[in-house]
């Protein structure tokens, strides 16, 4: 790594004014579209079109600006924004912050003017897409069967499979019985929030201290005749894959429950290993992000799910199928759980990962998980020479690994938030940390997907490791951070007040007394 | 066989770059590795069966392009669909912003590193809370259904209570996505829906079926302004006055585009607004396009429910500097797990930010003009429609949207679009199968984008196919 030199950097510092304080009465950004005057003669004034106590007294407060003054603010936004296609986002773990190619998005806008209900002869092209890539690209990776676009997000689809697992048991006459569903910690927290809101109860299993996934003792301690199934993340959120998941789903099954497989991400294990041969009964693919789809500063994504043959029939409707030469929607599913969302999911994220997927093949879908895992160990390995980082549990992790800055912490008093604030002085994304519980303190997770470049992991590398030593030197500079950001160390007392806390301007107007 | 050349998508497919690697890392190869971290069982043998890859730019746009320029829109038909997805205007700063590679790519990072889109996110809060009449809001979740659903929760939780009510002439797929919210009755905390009828006539609640059904178990009254259906609900005071006074909480369900025009929910009595943000700037694409909202006053216990990421205004250590951050954060299920209140994801954030940049581009006067736009366009086509023989506009009193009744000719609505197919025209949603008690209805749709023009061909090829 010598010869690495961290450059510069310093964040766009606009000081922007809120939307509310800006423009001047009068001003406006867009003109409507003409209400010509046969219209307006023959229906007359809108107001007689709306029964008086309905009609809207006082106009609403919202700011008036011209389309320049407009266009300026958000461009200056974003610009405040470090997005992942300017930065080396690998430290946003879990997510998966591929490239999404450009010419993708162009692909995407194709359909901007469809609407759903349109006549299925008016989208056979989009049904096609949306088609081909469930049936034959997920349903090669996967495995599994039958699959659904419905659900927009991932945690979406978690939801959408404890609803399959509720139908599955209600129809068997079960559902009273079995009301209760297993994670573990390191599975992500909607494999646990999902299925609670669902209704089921949840039963969580902590990971063994050498192996770092829990045994499969513990969970057959866990099993019994209330347990509805299972919902794990596999490679958990530390990059350790459960070897033994095969034993676990057996043993679920065995118990009479049903076994649901988050593969959110999927990227190191594409054509590696299947949610199939481990034995589950369905699972869910973020679309978002093993799939290239950007994250849209958090959506829209598309949380596909897919089933064996023998819970296809729960699927919510409709279904994309093909029959003979055509594609339809097919509603007629009598023990569907119905919808999870209206309409057909984002389908423009399906034409992005279908783009990507028919660009890449099947060598190339190899190629980005074989990349994917050899840029972590690469990144383990680098990662020695960093003072005060620690990782738990031994052996190797597949897309990632969780660390920890507990030594850091211990020796200079700067933990994951501090180091989380002064990396950004160097123009690096903030880590994503973990989720809570913090069963590994001072946490943080890298990611180094296929995107990266050797030099972008050095580099980042460099980065930390740069920051590591400023906490041993002086740690007041990372206590101040950050220094080169487009704002300071925020006040995070009134978030969790709520005299102070403030989610609008009209809010904001009243607590300040503005 | 494996291309020579470096995937343009992953810089260290360079074959000697990965060879590097591996040395690097004490390991002859990929498999060597996967097979110290993956049981040989478990592994996927051989090469997927996948079509040939497609590497080349210029190729693949074609291919796709192939495909999906087969397809008709909104723009190339005459287009009367709505009901849940509808057909606005969409302002080219919006795309603008909506393609701008900072908010198209962000996903996780810290205020520090994306601090506009922490105050974008708030501006969004900030503009629909304006629109409202409320003073907090969240990150937009999936779309109206589940914005719906939350807010039930929400309710039931407040009260402690498990019913819910809703609307009769409600959307069936939005019932449907609810429904999934509030559990089988088996479970425990299941919450029961139940349906209020409609008037046929006006298409708003029946009051006095209202009336019998409220109760002590009352979680919440849902009611819908516009409905489904396009109806105005004139008495929603009424309604949430015998809510409250049955100890309930009022839930009310907007399209906000109807704002500008129509009194905000706050002024009848709601204590929690849900709704769809797709018609503030955001493309239909095919469905893709929605976004929910849910909005409140700004109420501890209310904020203390809230399943979404509620993003706070705040200061800095500078004086004057603005921060942001998250509010009251232990409540989401990144924080709580199983005893979060529902669970938070990956949703449509940057729908919130396009609209957002459409609320700000309208201002006031640009909002009351796309609400009288449409109440004039929508109500002309609904007079000179029915002008047809055996042709009738239901619901005397609604927004952008009515069930146009055919049953005077004699025809059904699945026969009608076919025709109106063939003439370049997407027909209203036949609602035949939903609402049997309709007839044969189509909920046509009707917004600023059609043109009298468009309106009056309609009218003239709907009376040339009845005819």
């Amino acid at each position: 790594m010598t010869g690495v030199k961290v450059r510069p950097y310093h964040a766009a510092v606009w000081s922007e004014p809120l939307i509310h304080e800006l423009g001047r009465s009068g001003e406006r950004g867009v003109i409507l579209p003409e209400v010509e005057e046969g219209v307006r003669k023959r229906v007359g004034k809108p107001e007689s079109l709306v029964p008086k106590r309905m009609r809207r007294r006082e106009r609403p407060g919202l700011p008036e600006l011209s389309q320049p003054q407009a266009l300026r603010h958000w461009l200056r936004l974003s610009q405040m924004t470090l997005g992942m296609e300017t930065d080396i986002d690998l430290g946003v773990g879990t997510c998966t912050m591929k490239y999404s190619p450009k010419v993708n998005e162009e692909l995407a806008a194709m359909i901007a003017g469809v609407h759903p209900d349109q006549p299925e002869e008016t989208m056979q092209g989009l049904l096609e897409v949306a088609w081909r890539f469930a049936n034959v690209y997920l349903r090669e990776i996967s495995g599994m069967d039958a699959f659904t676009f419905q659900p927009p997000g991932g945690s979406a689809g978690a939801f959408n499979n404890a609803a399959i697992m509720r139908k599955y048991h209600e129809q068997n006459g079960e559902l009273g019985q079995r009301d209760e569903i297993i994670t573990t910690i390191f599975s992500h927290p909607c494999d646990a929030a999902c299925p609670a809101t669902a209704g089921f109860k949840v039963v969580t299993l902590y990971p063994d201290e050498e192996t770092g996934v829990p045994s499969v003792e513990a969970l057959k301690a866990a099993v019994s005749k209330r347990t509805a199934g299972i919902f794990v993340t596999n490679p958990e959120d530390t990059g350790i894959f459960n070897g033994r998941i095969d034993e676990w789903t057996k043993i679920v099954h065995e118990a009479g429950g049903l076994c649901a497989y988050d593969q959110a991400n999927l990227n190191a294990v594409m054509g590696v290993t299947r949610a199939r041969e481990a034995g589950f009964d369905m699972s869910f693919f973020n679309l978002h992000k093993t799939f290239s789809s950007p994250h849209g500063s958090s959506g829209p994504g598309s949380g596909a799910v897919g089933v064996t043959d023998e819970l296809g029939e729960y699927l919510p409707v409709p279904v994309i199928v093909r029959r003979g030469e055509g594609y339809h929607l097919d509603y007629d599913r009598p023990k569907s759980i119905g919808r999870v969302r209206d309409f057909l999911g984002n389908l423009q994220v399906v034409v992005r990962a279908y783009a990507w997927a028919a660009a890449m093949g099947a060598d190339g879908l190899r190629e980005a998980a074989e990349v994917s895992m050899i840029n972590n160990q690469y990144l383990s390995k680098r990662m020695a020479e960093v003072p005060g980082v620690t990782k738990p549990y031994g052996g190797r992790r597949l897309d990632q690994a969780r660390w920890s800055l507990e030594k850091l912490k211990a020796e200079t008093g700067c933990g994951i938030n501090d180091v989380n604030r002064r990396v950004v002085d160097y123009g690096v994304q903030s880590f994503f940390t973990s989720h809570h519980p913090w069963v590994v303190p001072e946490p943080f997770t890298p990611e180094p997907c296929e995107t990266y470049s050797k030099a972008d992991i050095d580099y980042w590398v460099a980065v930390l490791k740069r920051v590591c030593e400023e906490a041993y030197e002086d740690p007041e500079v990372l206590k101040k951070a950050p220094h080169n950001s487009s704002i300071h160390a925020v006040d995070a007392a009134p978030l969790d007040d709520p005299d102070r806390w403030a989610m609008s301007w009209r809010a904001y107007r009243r607590k300040m007394k503005k | 066989m494996k291309s020579r050349v470096a995937n343009p998508y992953i810089p260290n497919s360079v074959p000697e770059v990965k060879a590097e690697m591996l040395r690097e890392v004490g390991a002859a190869s990929a498999d060597e590795l996967y097979a110290s971290m993956i049981p040989d069982r478990l592994l996927f043998k051989g090469r997927l069966d996948l079509p040939g890859s497609i590497p080349s730019e210029h190729d693949l746009r074609r291919h796709v392009a192939a495909i999906l320029g087969r397809d008709k829109t909104c723009g190339e038909f005459l287009s009367f669909l709505g009901g849940g997805c509808w057909n606005h205007f969409v302002p080219r700063v919006c795309d603008e912003i909506a393609g701008r590679s900072e908010f198209l790519t962000a996903y996780a990072g810290g205020y520090y590193s994306d601090l506009g889109r922490f105050q974008a996110n708030w501006e969004f809060q900030s503009l629909i809370c304006e629109l409202v009449g409320m003073e907090v809001s969240g990150l937009p979740t999936y779309d109206w259904g589940s914005a719906a659903g939350n807010a039930v929760r929400m309710a039931s939780r407040l009260t402690g209570r498990r019913e819910v009510l809703v609307p009769a002439y409600m959307s069936p797929a939005r019932l449907s996505v609810v429904s999934n919210f509030c559990n089988p009755t088996e479970m425990p905390g299941a919450i029961k829906v139940q349906r209020v009828a409609c008037d046929p006539e006006t298409g708003t609640l029946d009051i006095e079926d209202l009336k019998k059904r409220l109760g002590h178990e009352t979680a919440c009254v849902y009611f819908e302004n516009p409905g489904y259906l396009g109806a105005i609900e004139d008495r929603g005071d009424e309604i949430a006055e015998m809510a409250h006074g049955a100890g309930a909480e009022v839930v009310v369900g907007v399209d906000p585009i109807s704002l500008g025009v129509l009194a905000p929910p706050s002024d009848y009595g709601a204590d929690i607004v849900c709704g769809e943000v797709q018609p503030l700037g955001v493309h239909m694409s095919a469905g893709g396009g929605l976004a929910g909202f849910i909005a409140s006053r700004d109420e501890e216990r209310y904020v203390a429910e809230y399943p979404l990421r509620l993003i706070s205004v705040t200061g800095t250590v500078v004086e004057g500097e603005y921060g942001f951050g998250q509010a009251k954060y232990g409540r989401t299920s990144y924080m709580a797990r199983e005893k979060a209140k529902d669970w938070v994801g990956t949703t449509t954030a940057l729908h919130g930010i396009i609209a957002a940049v459409y609320m700000s581009l309208l201002g006031p006067e640009g909002m009351r003009e796309v609400g009288e736009a449409i109440l004039q366009k929508s109500h002309y086509a609904a007079g000179r429609l029915s002008e047809i023989d055996g042709v009738e506009a239901r619901f005397p009193v609604f927004f952008k949207e009515f069930p146009l009744n055919i049953d005077g000719a004699g025809k059904t609505w699945r026969r009608v679009n076919k025709a109106l197919l063939r003439r370049g025209i997407f027909g209203g949603k036949d609602i035949s199968r939903e609402f049997p008690e309709l007839g044969q209805s189509a909920l046509t749709c009707v917004t600023e984008v059609h043109s009298q023009a468009d309106i009056d061909r309609f009218a003239a090829e709907l009376e040339a196919i009845l005819r």
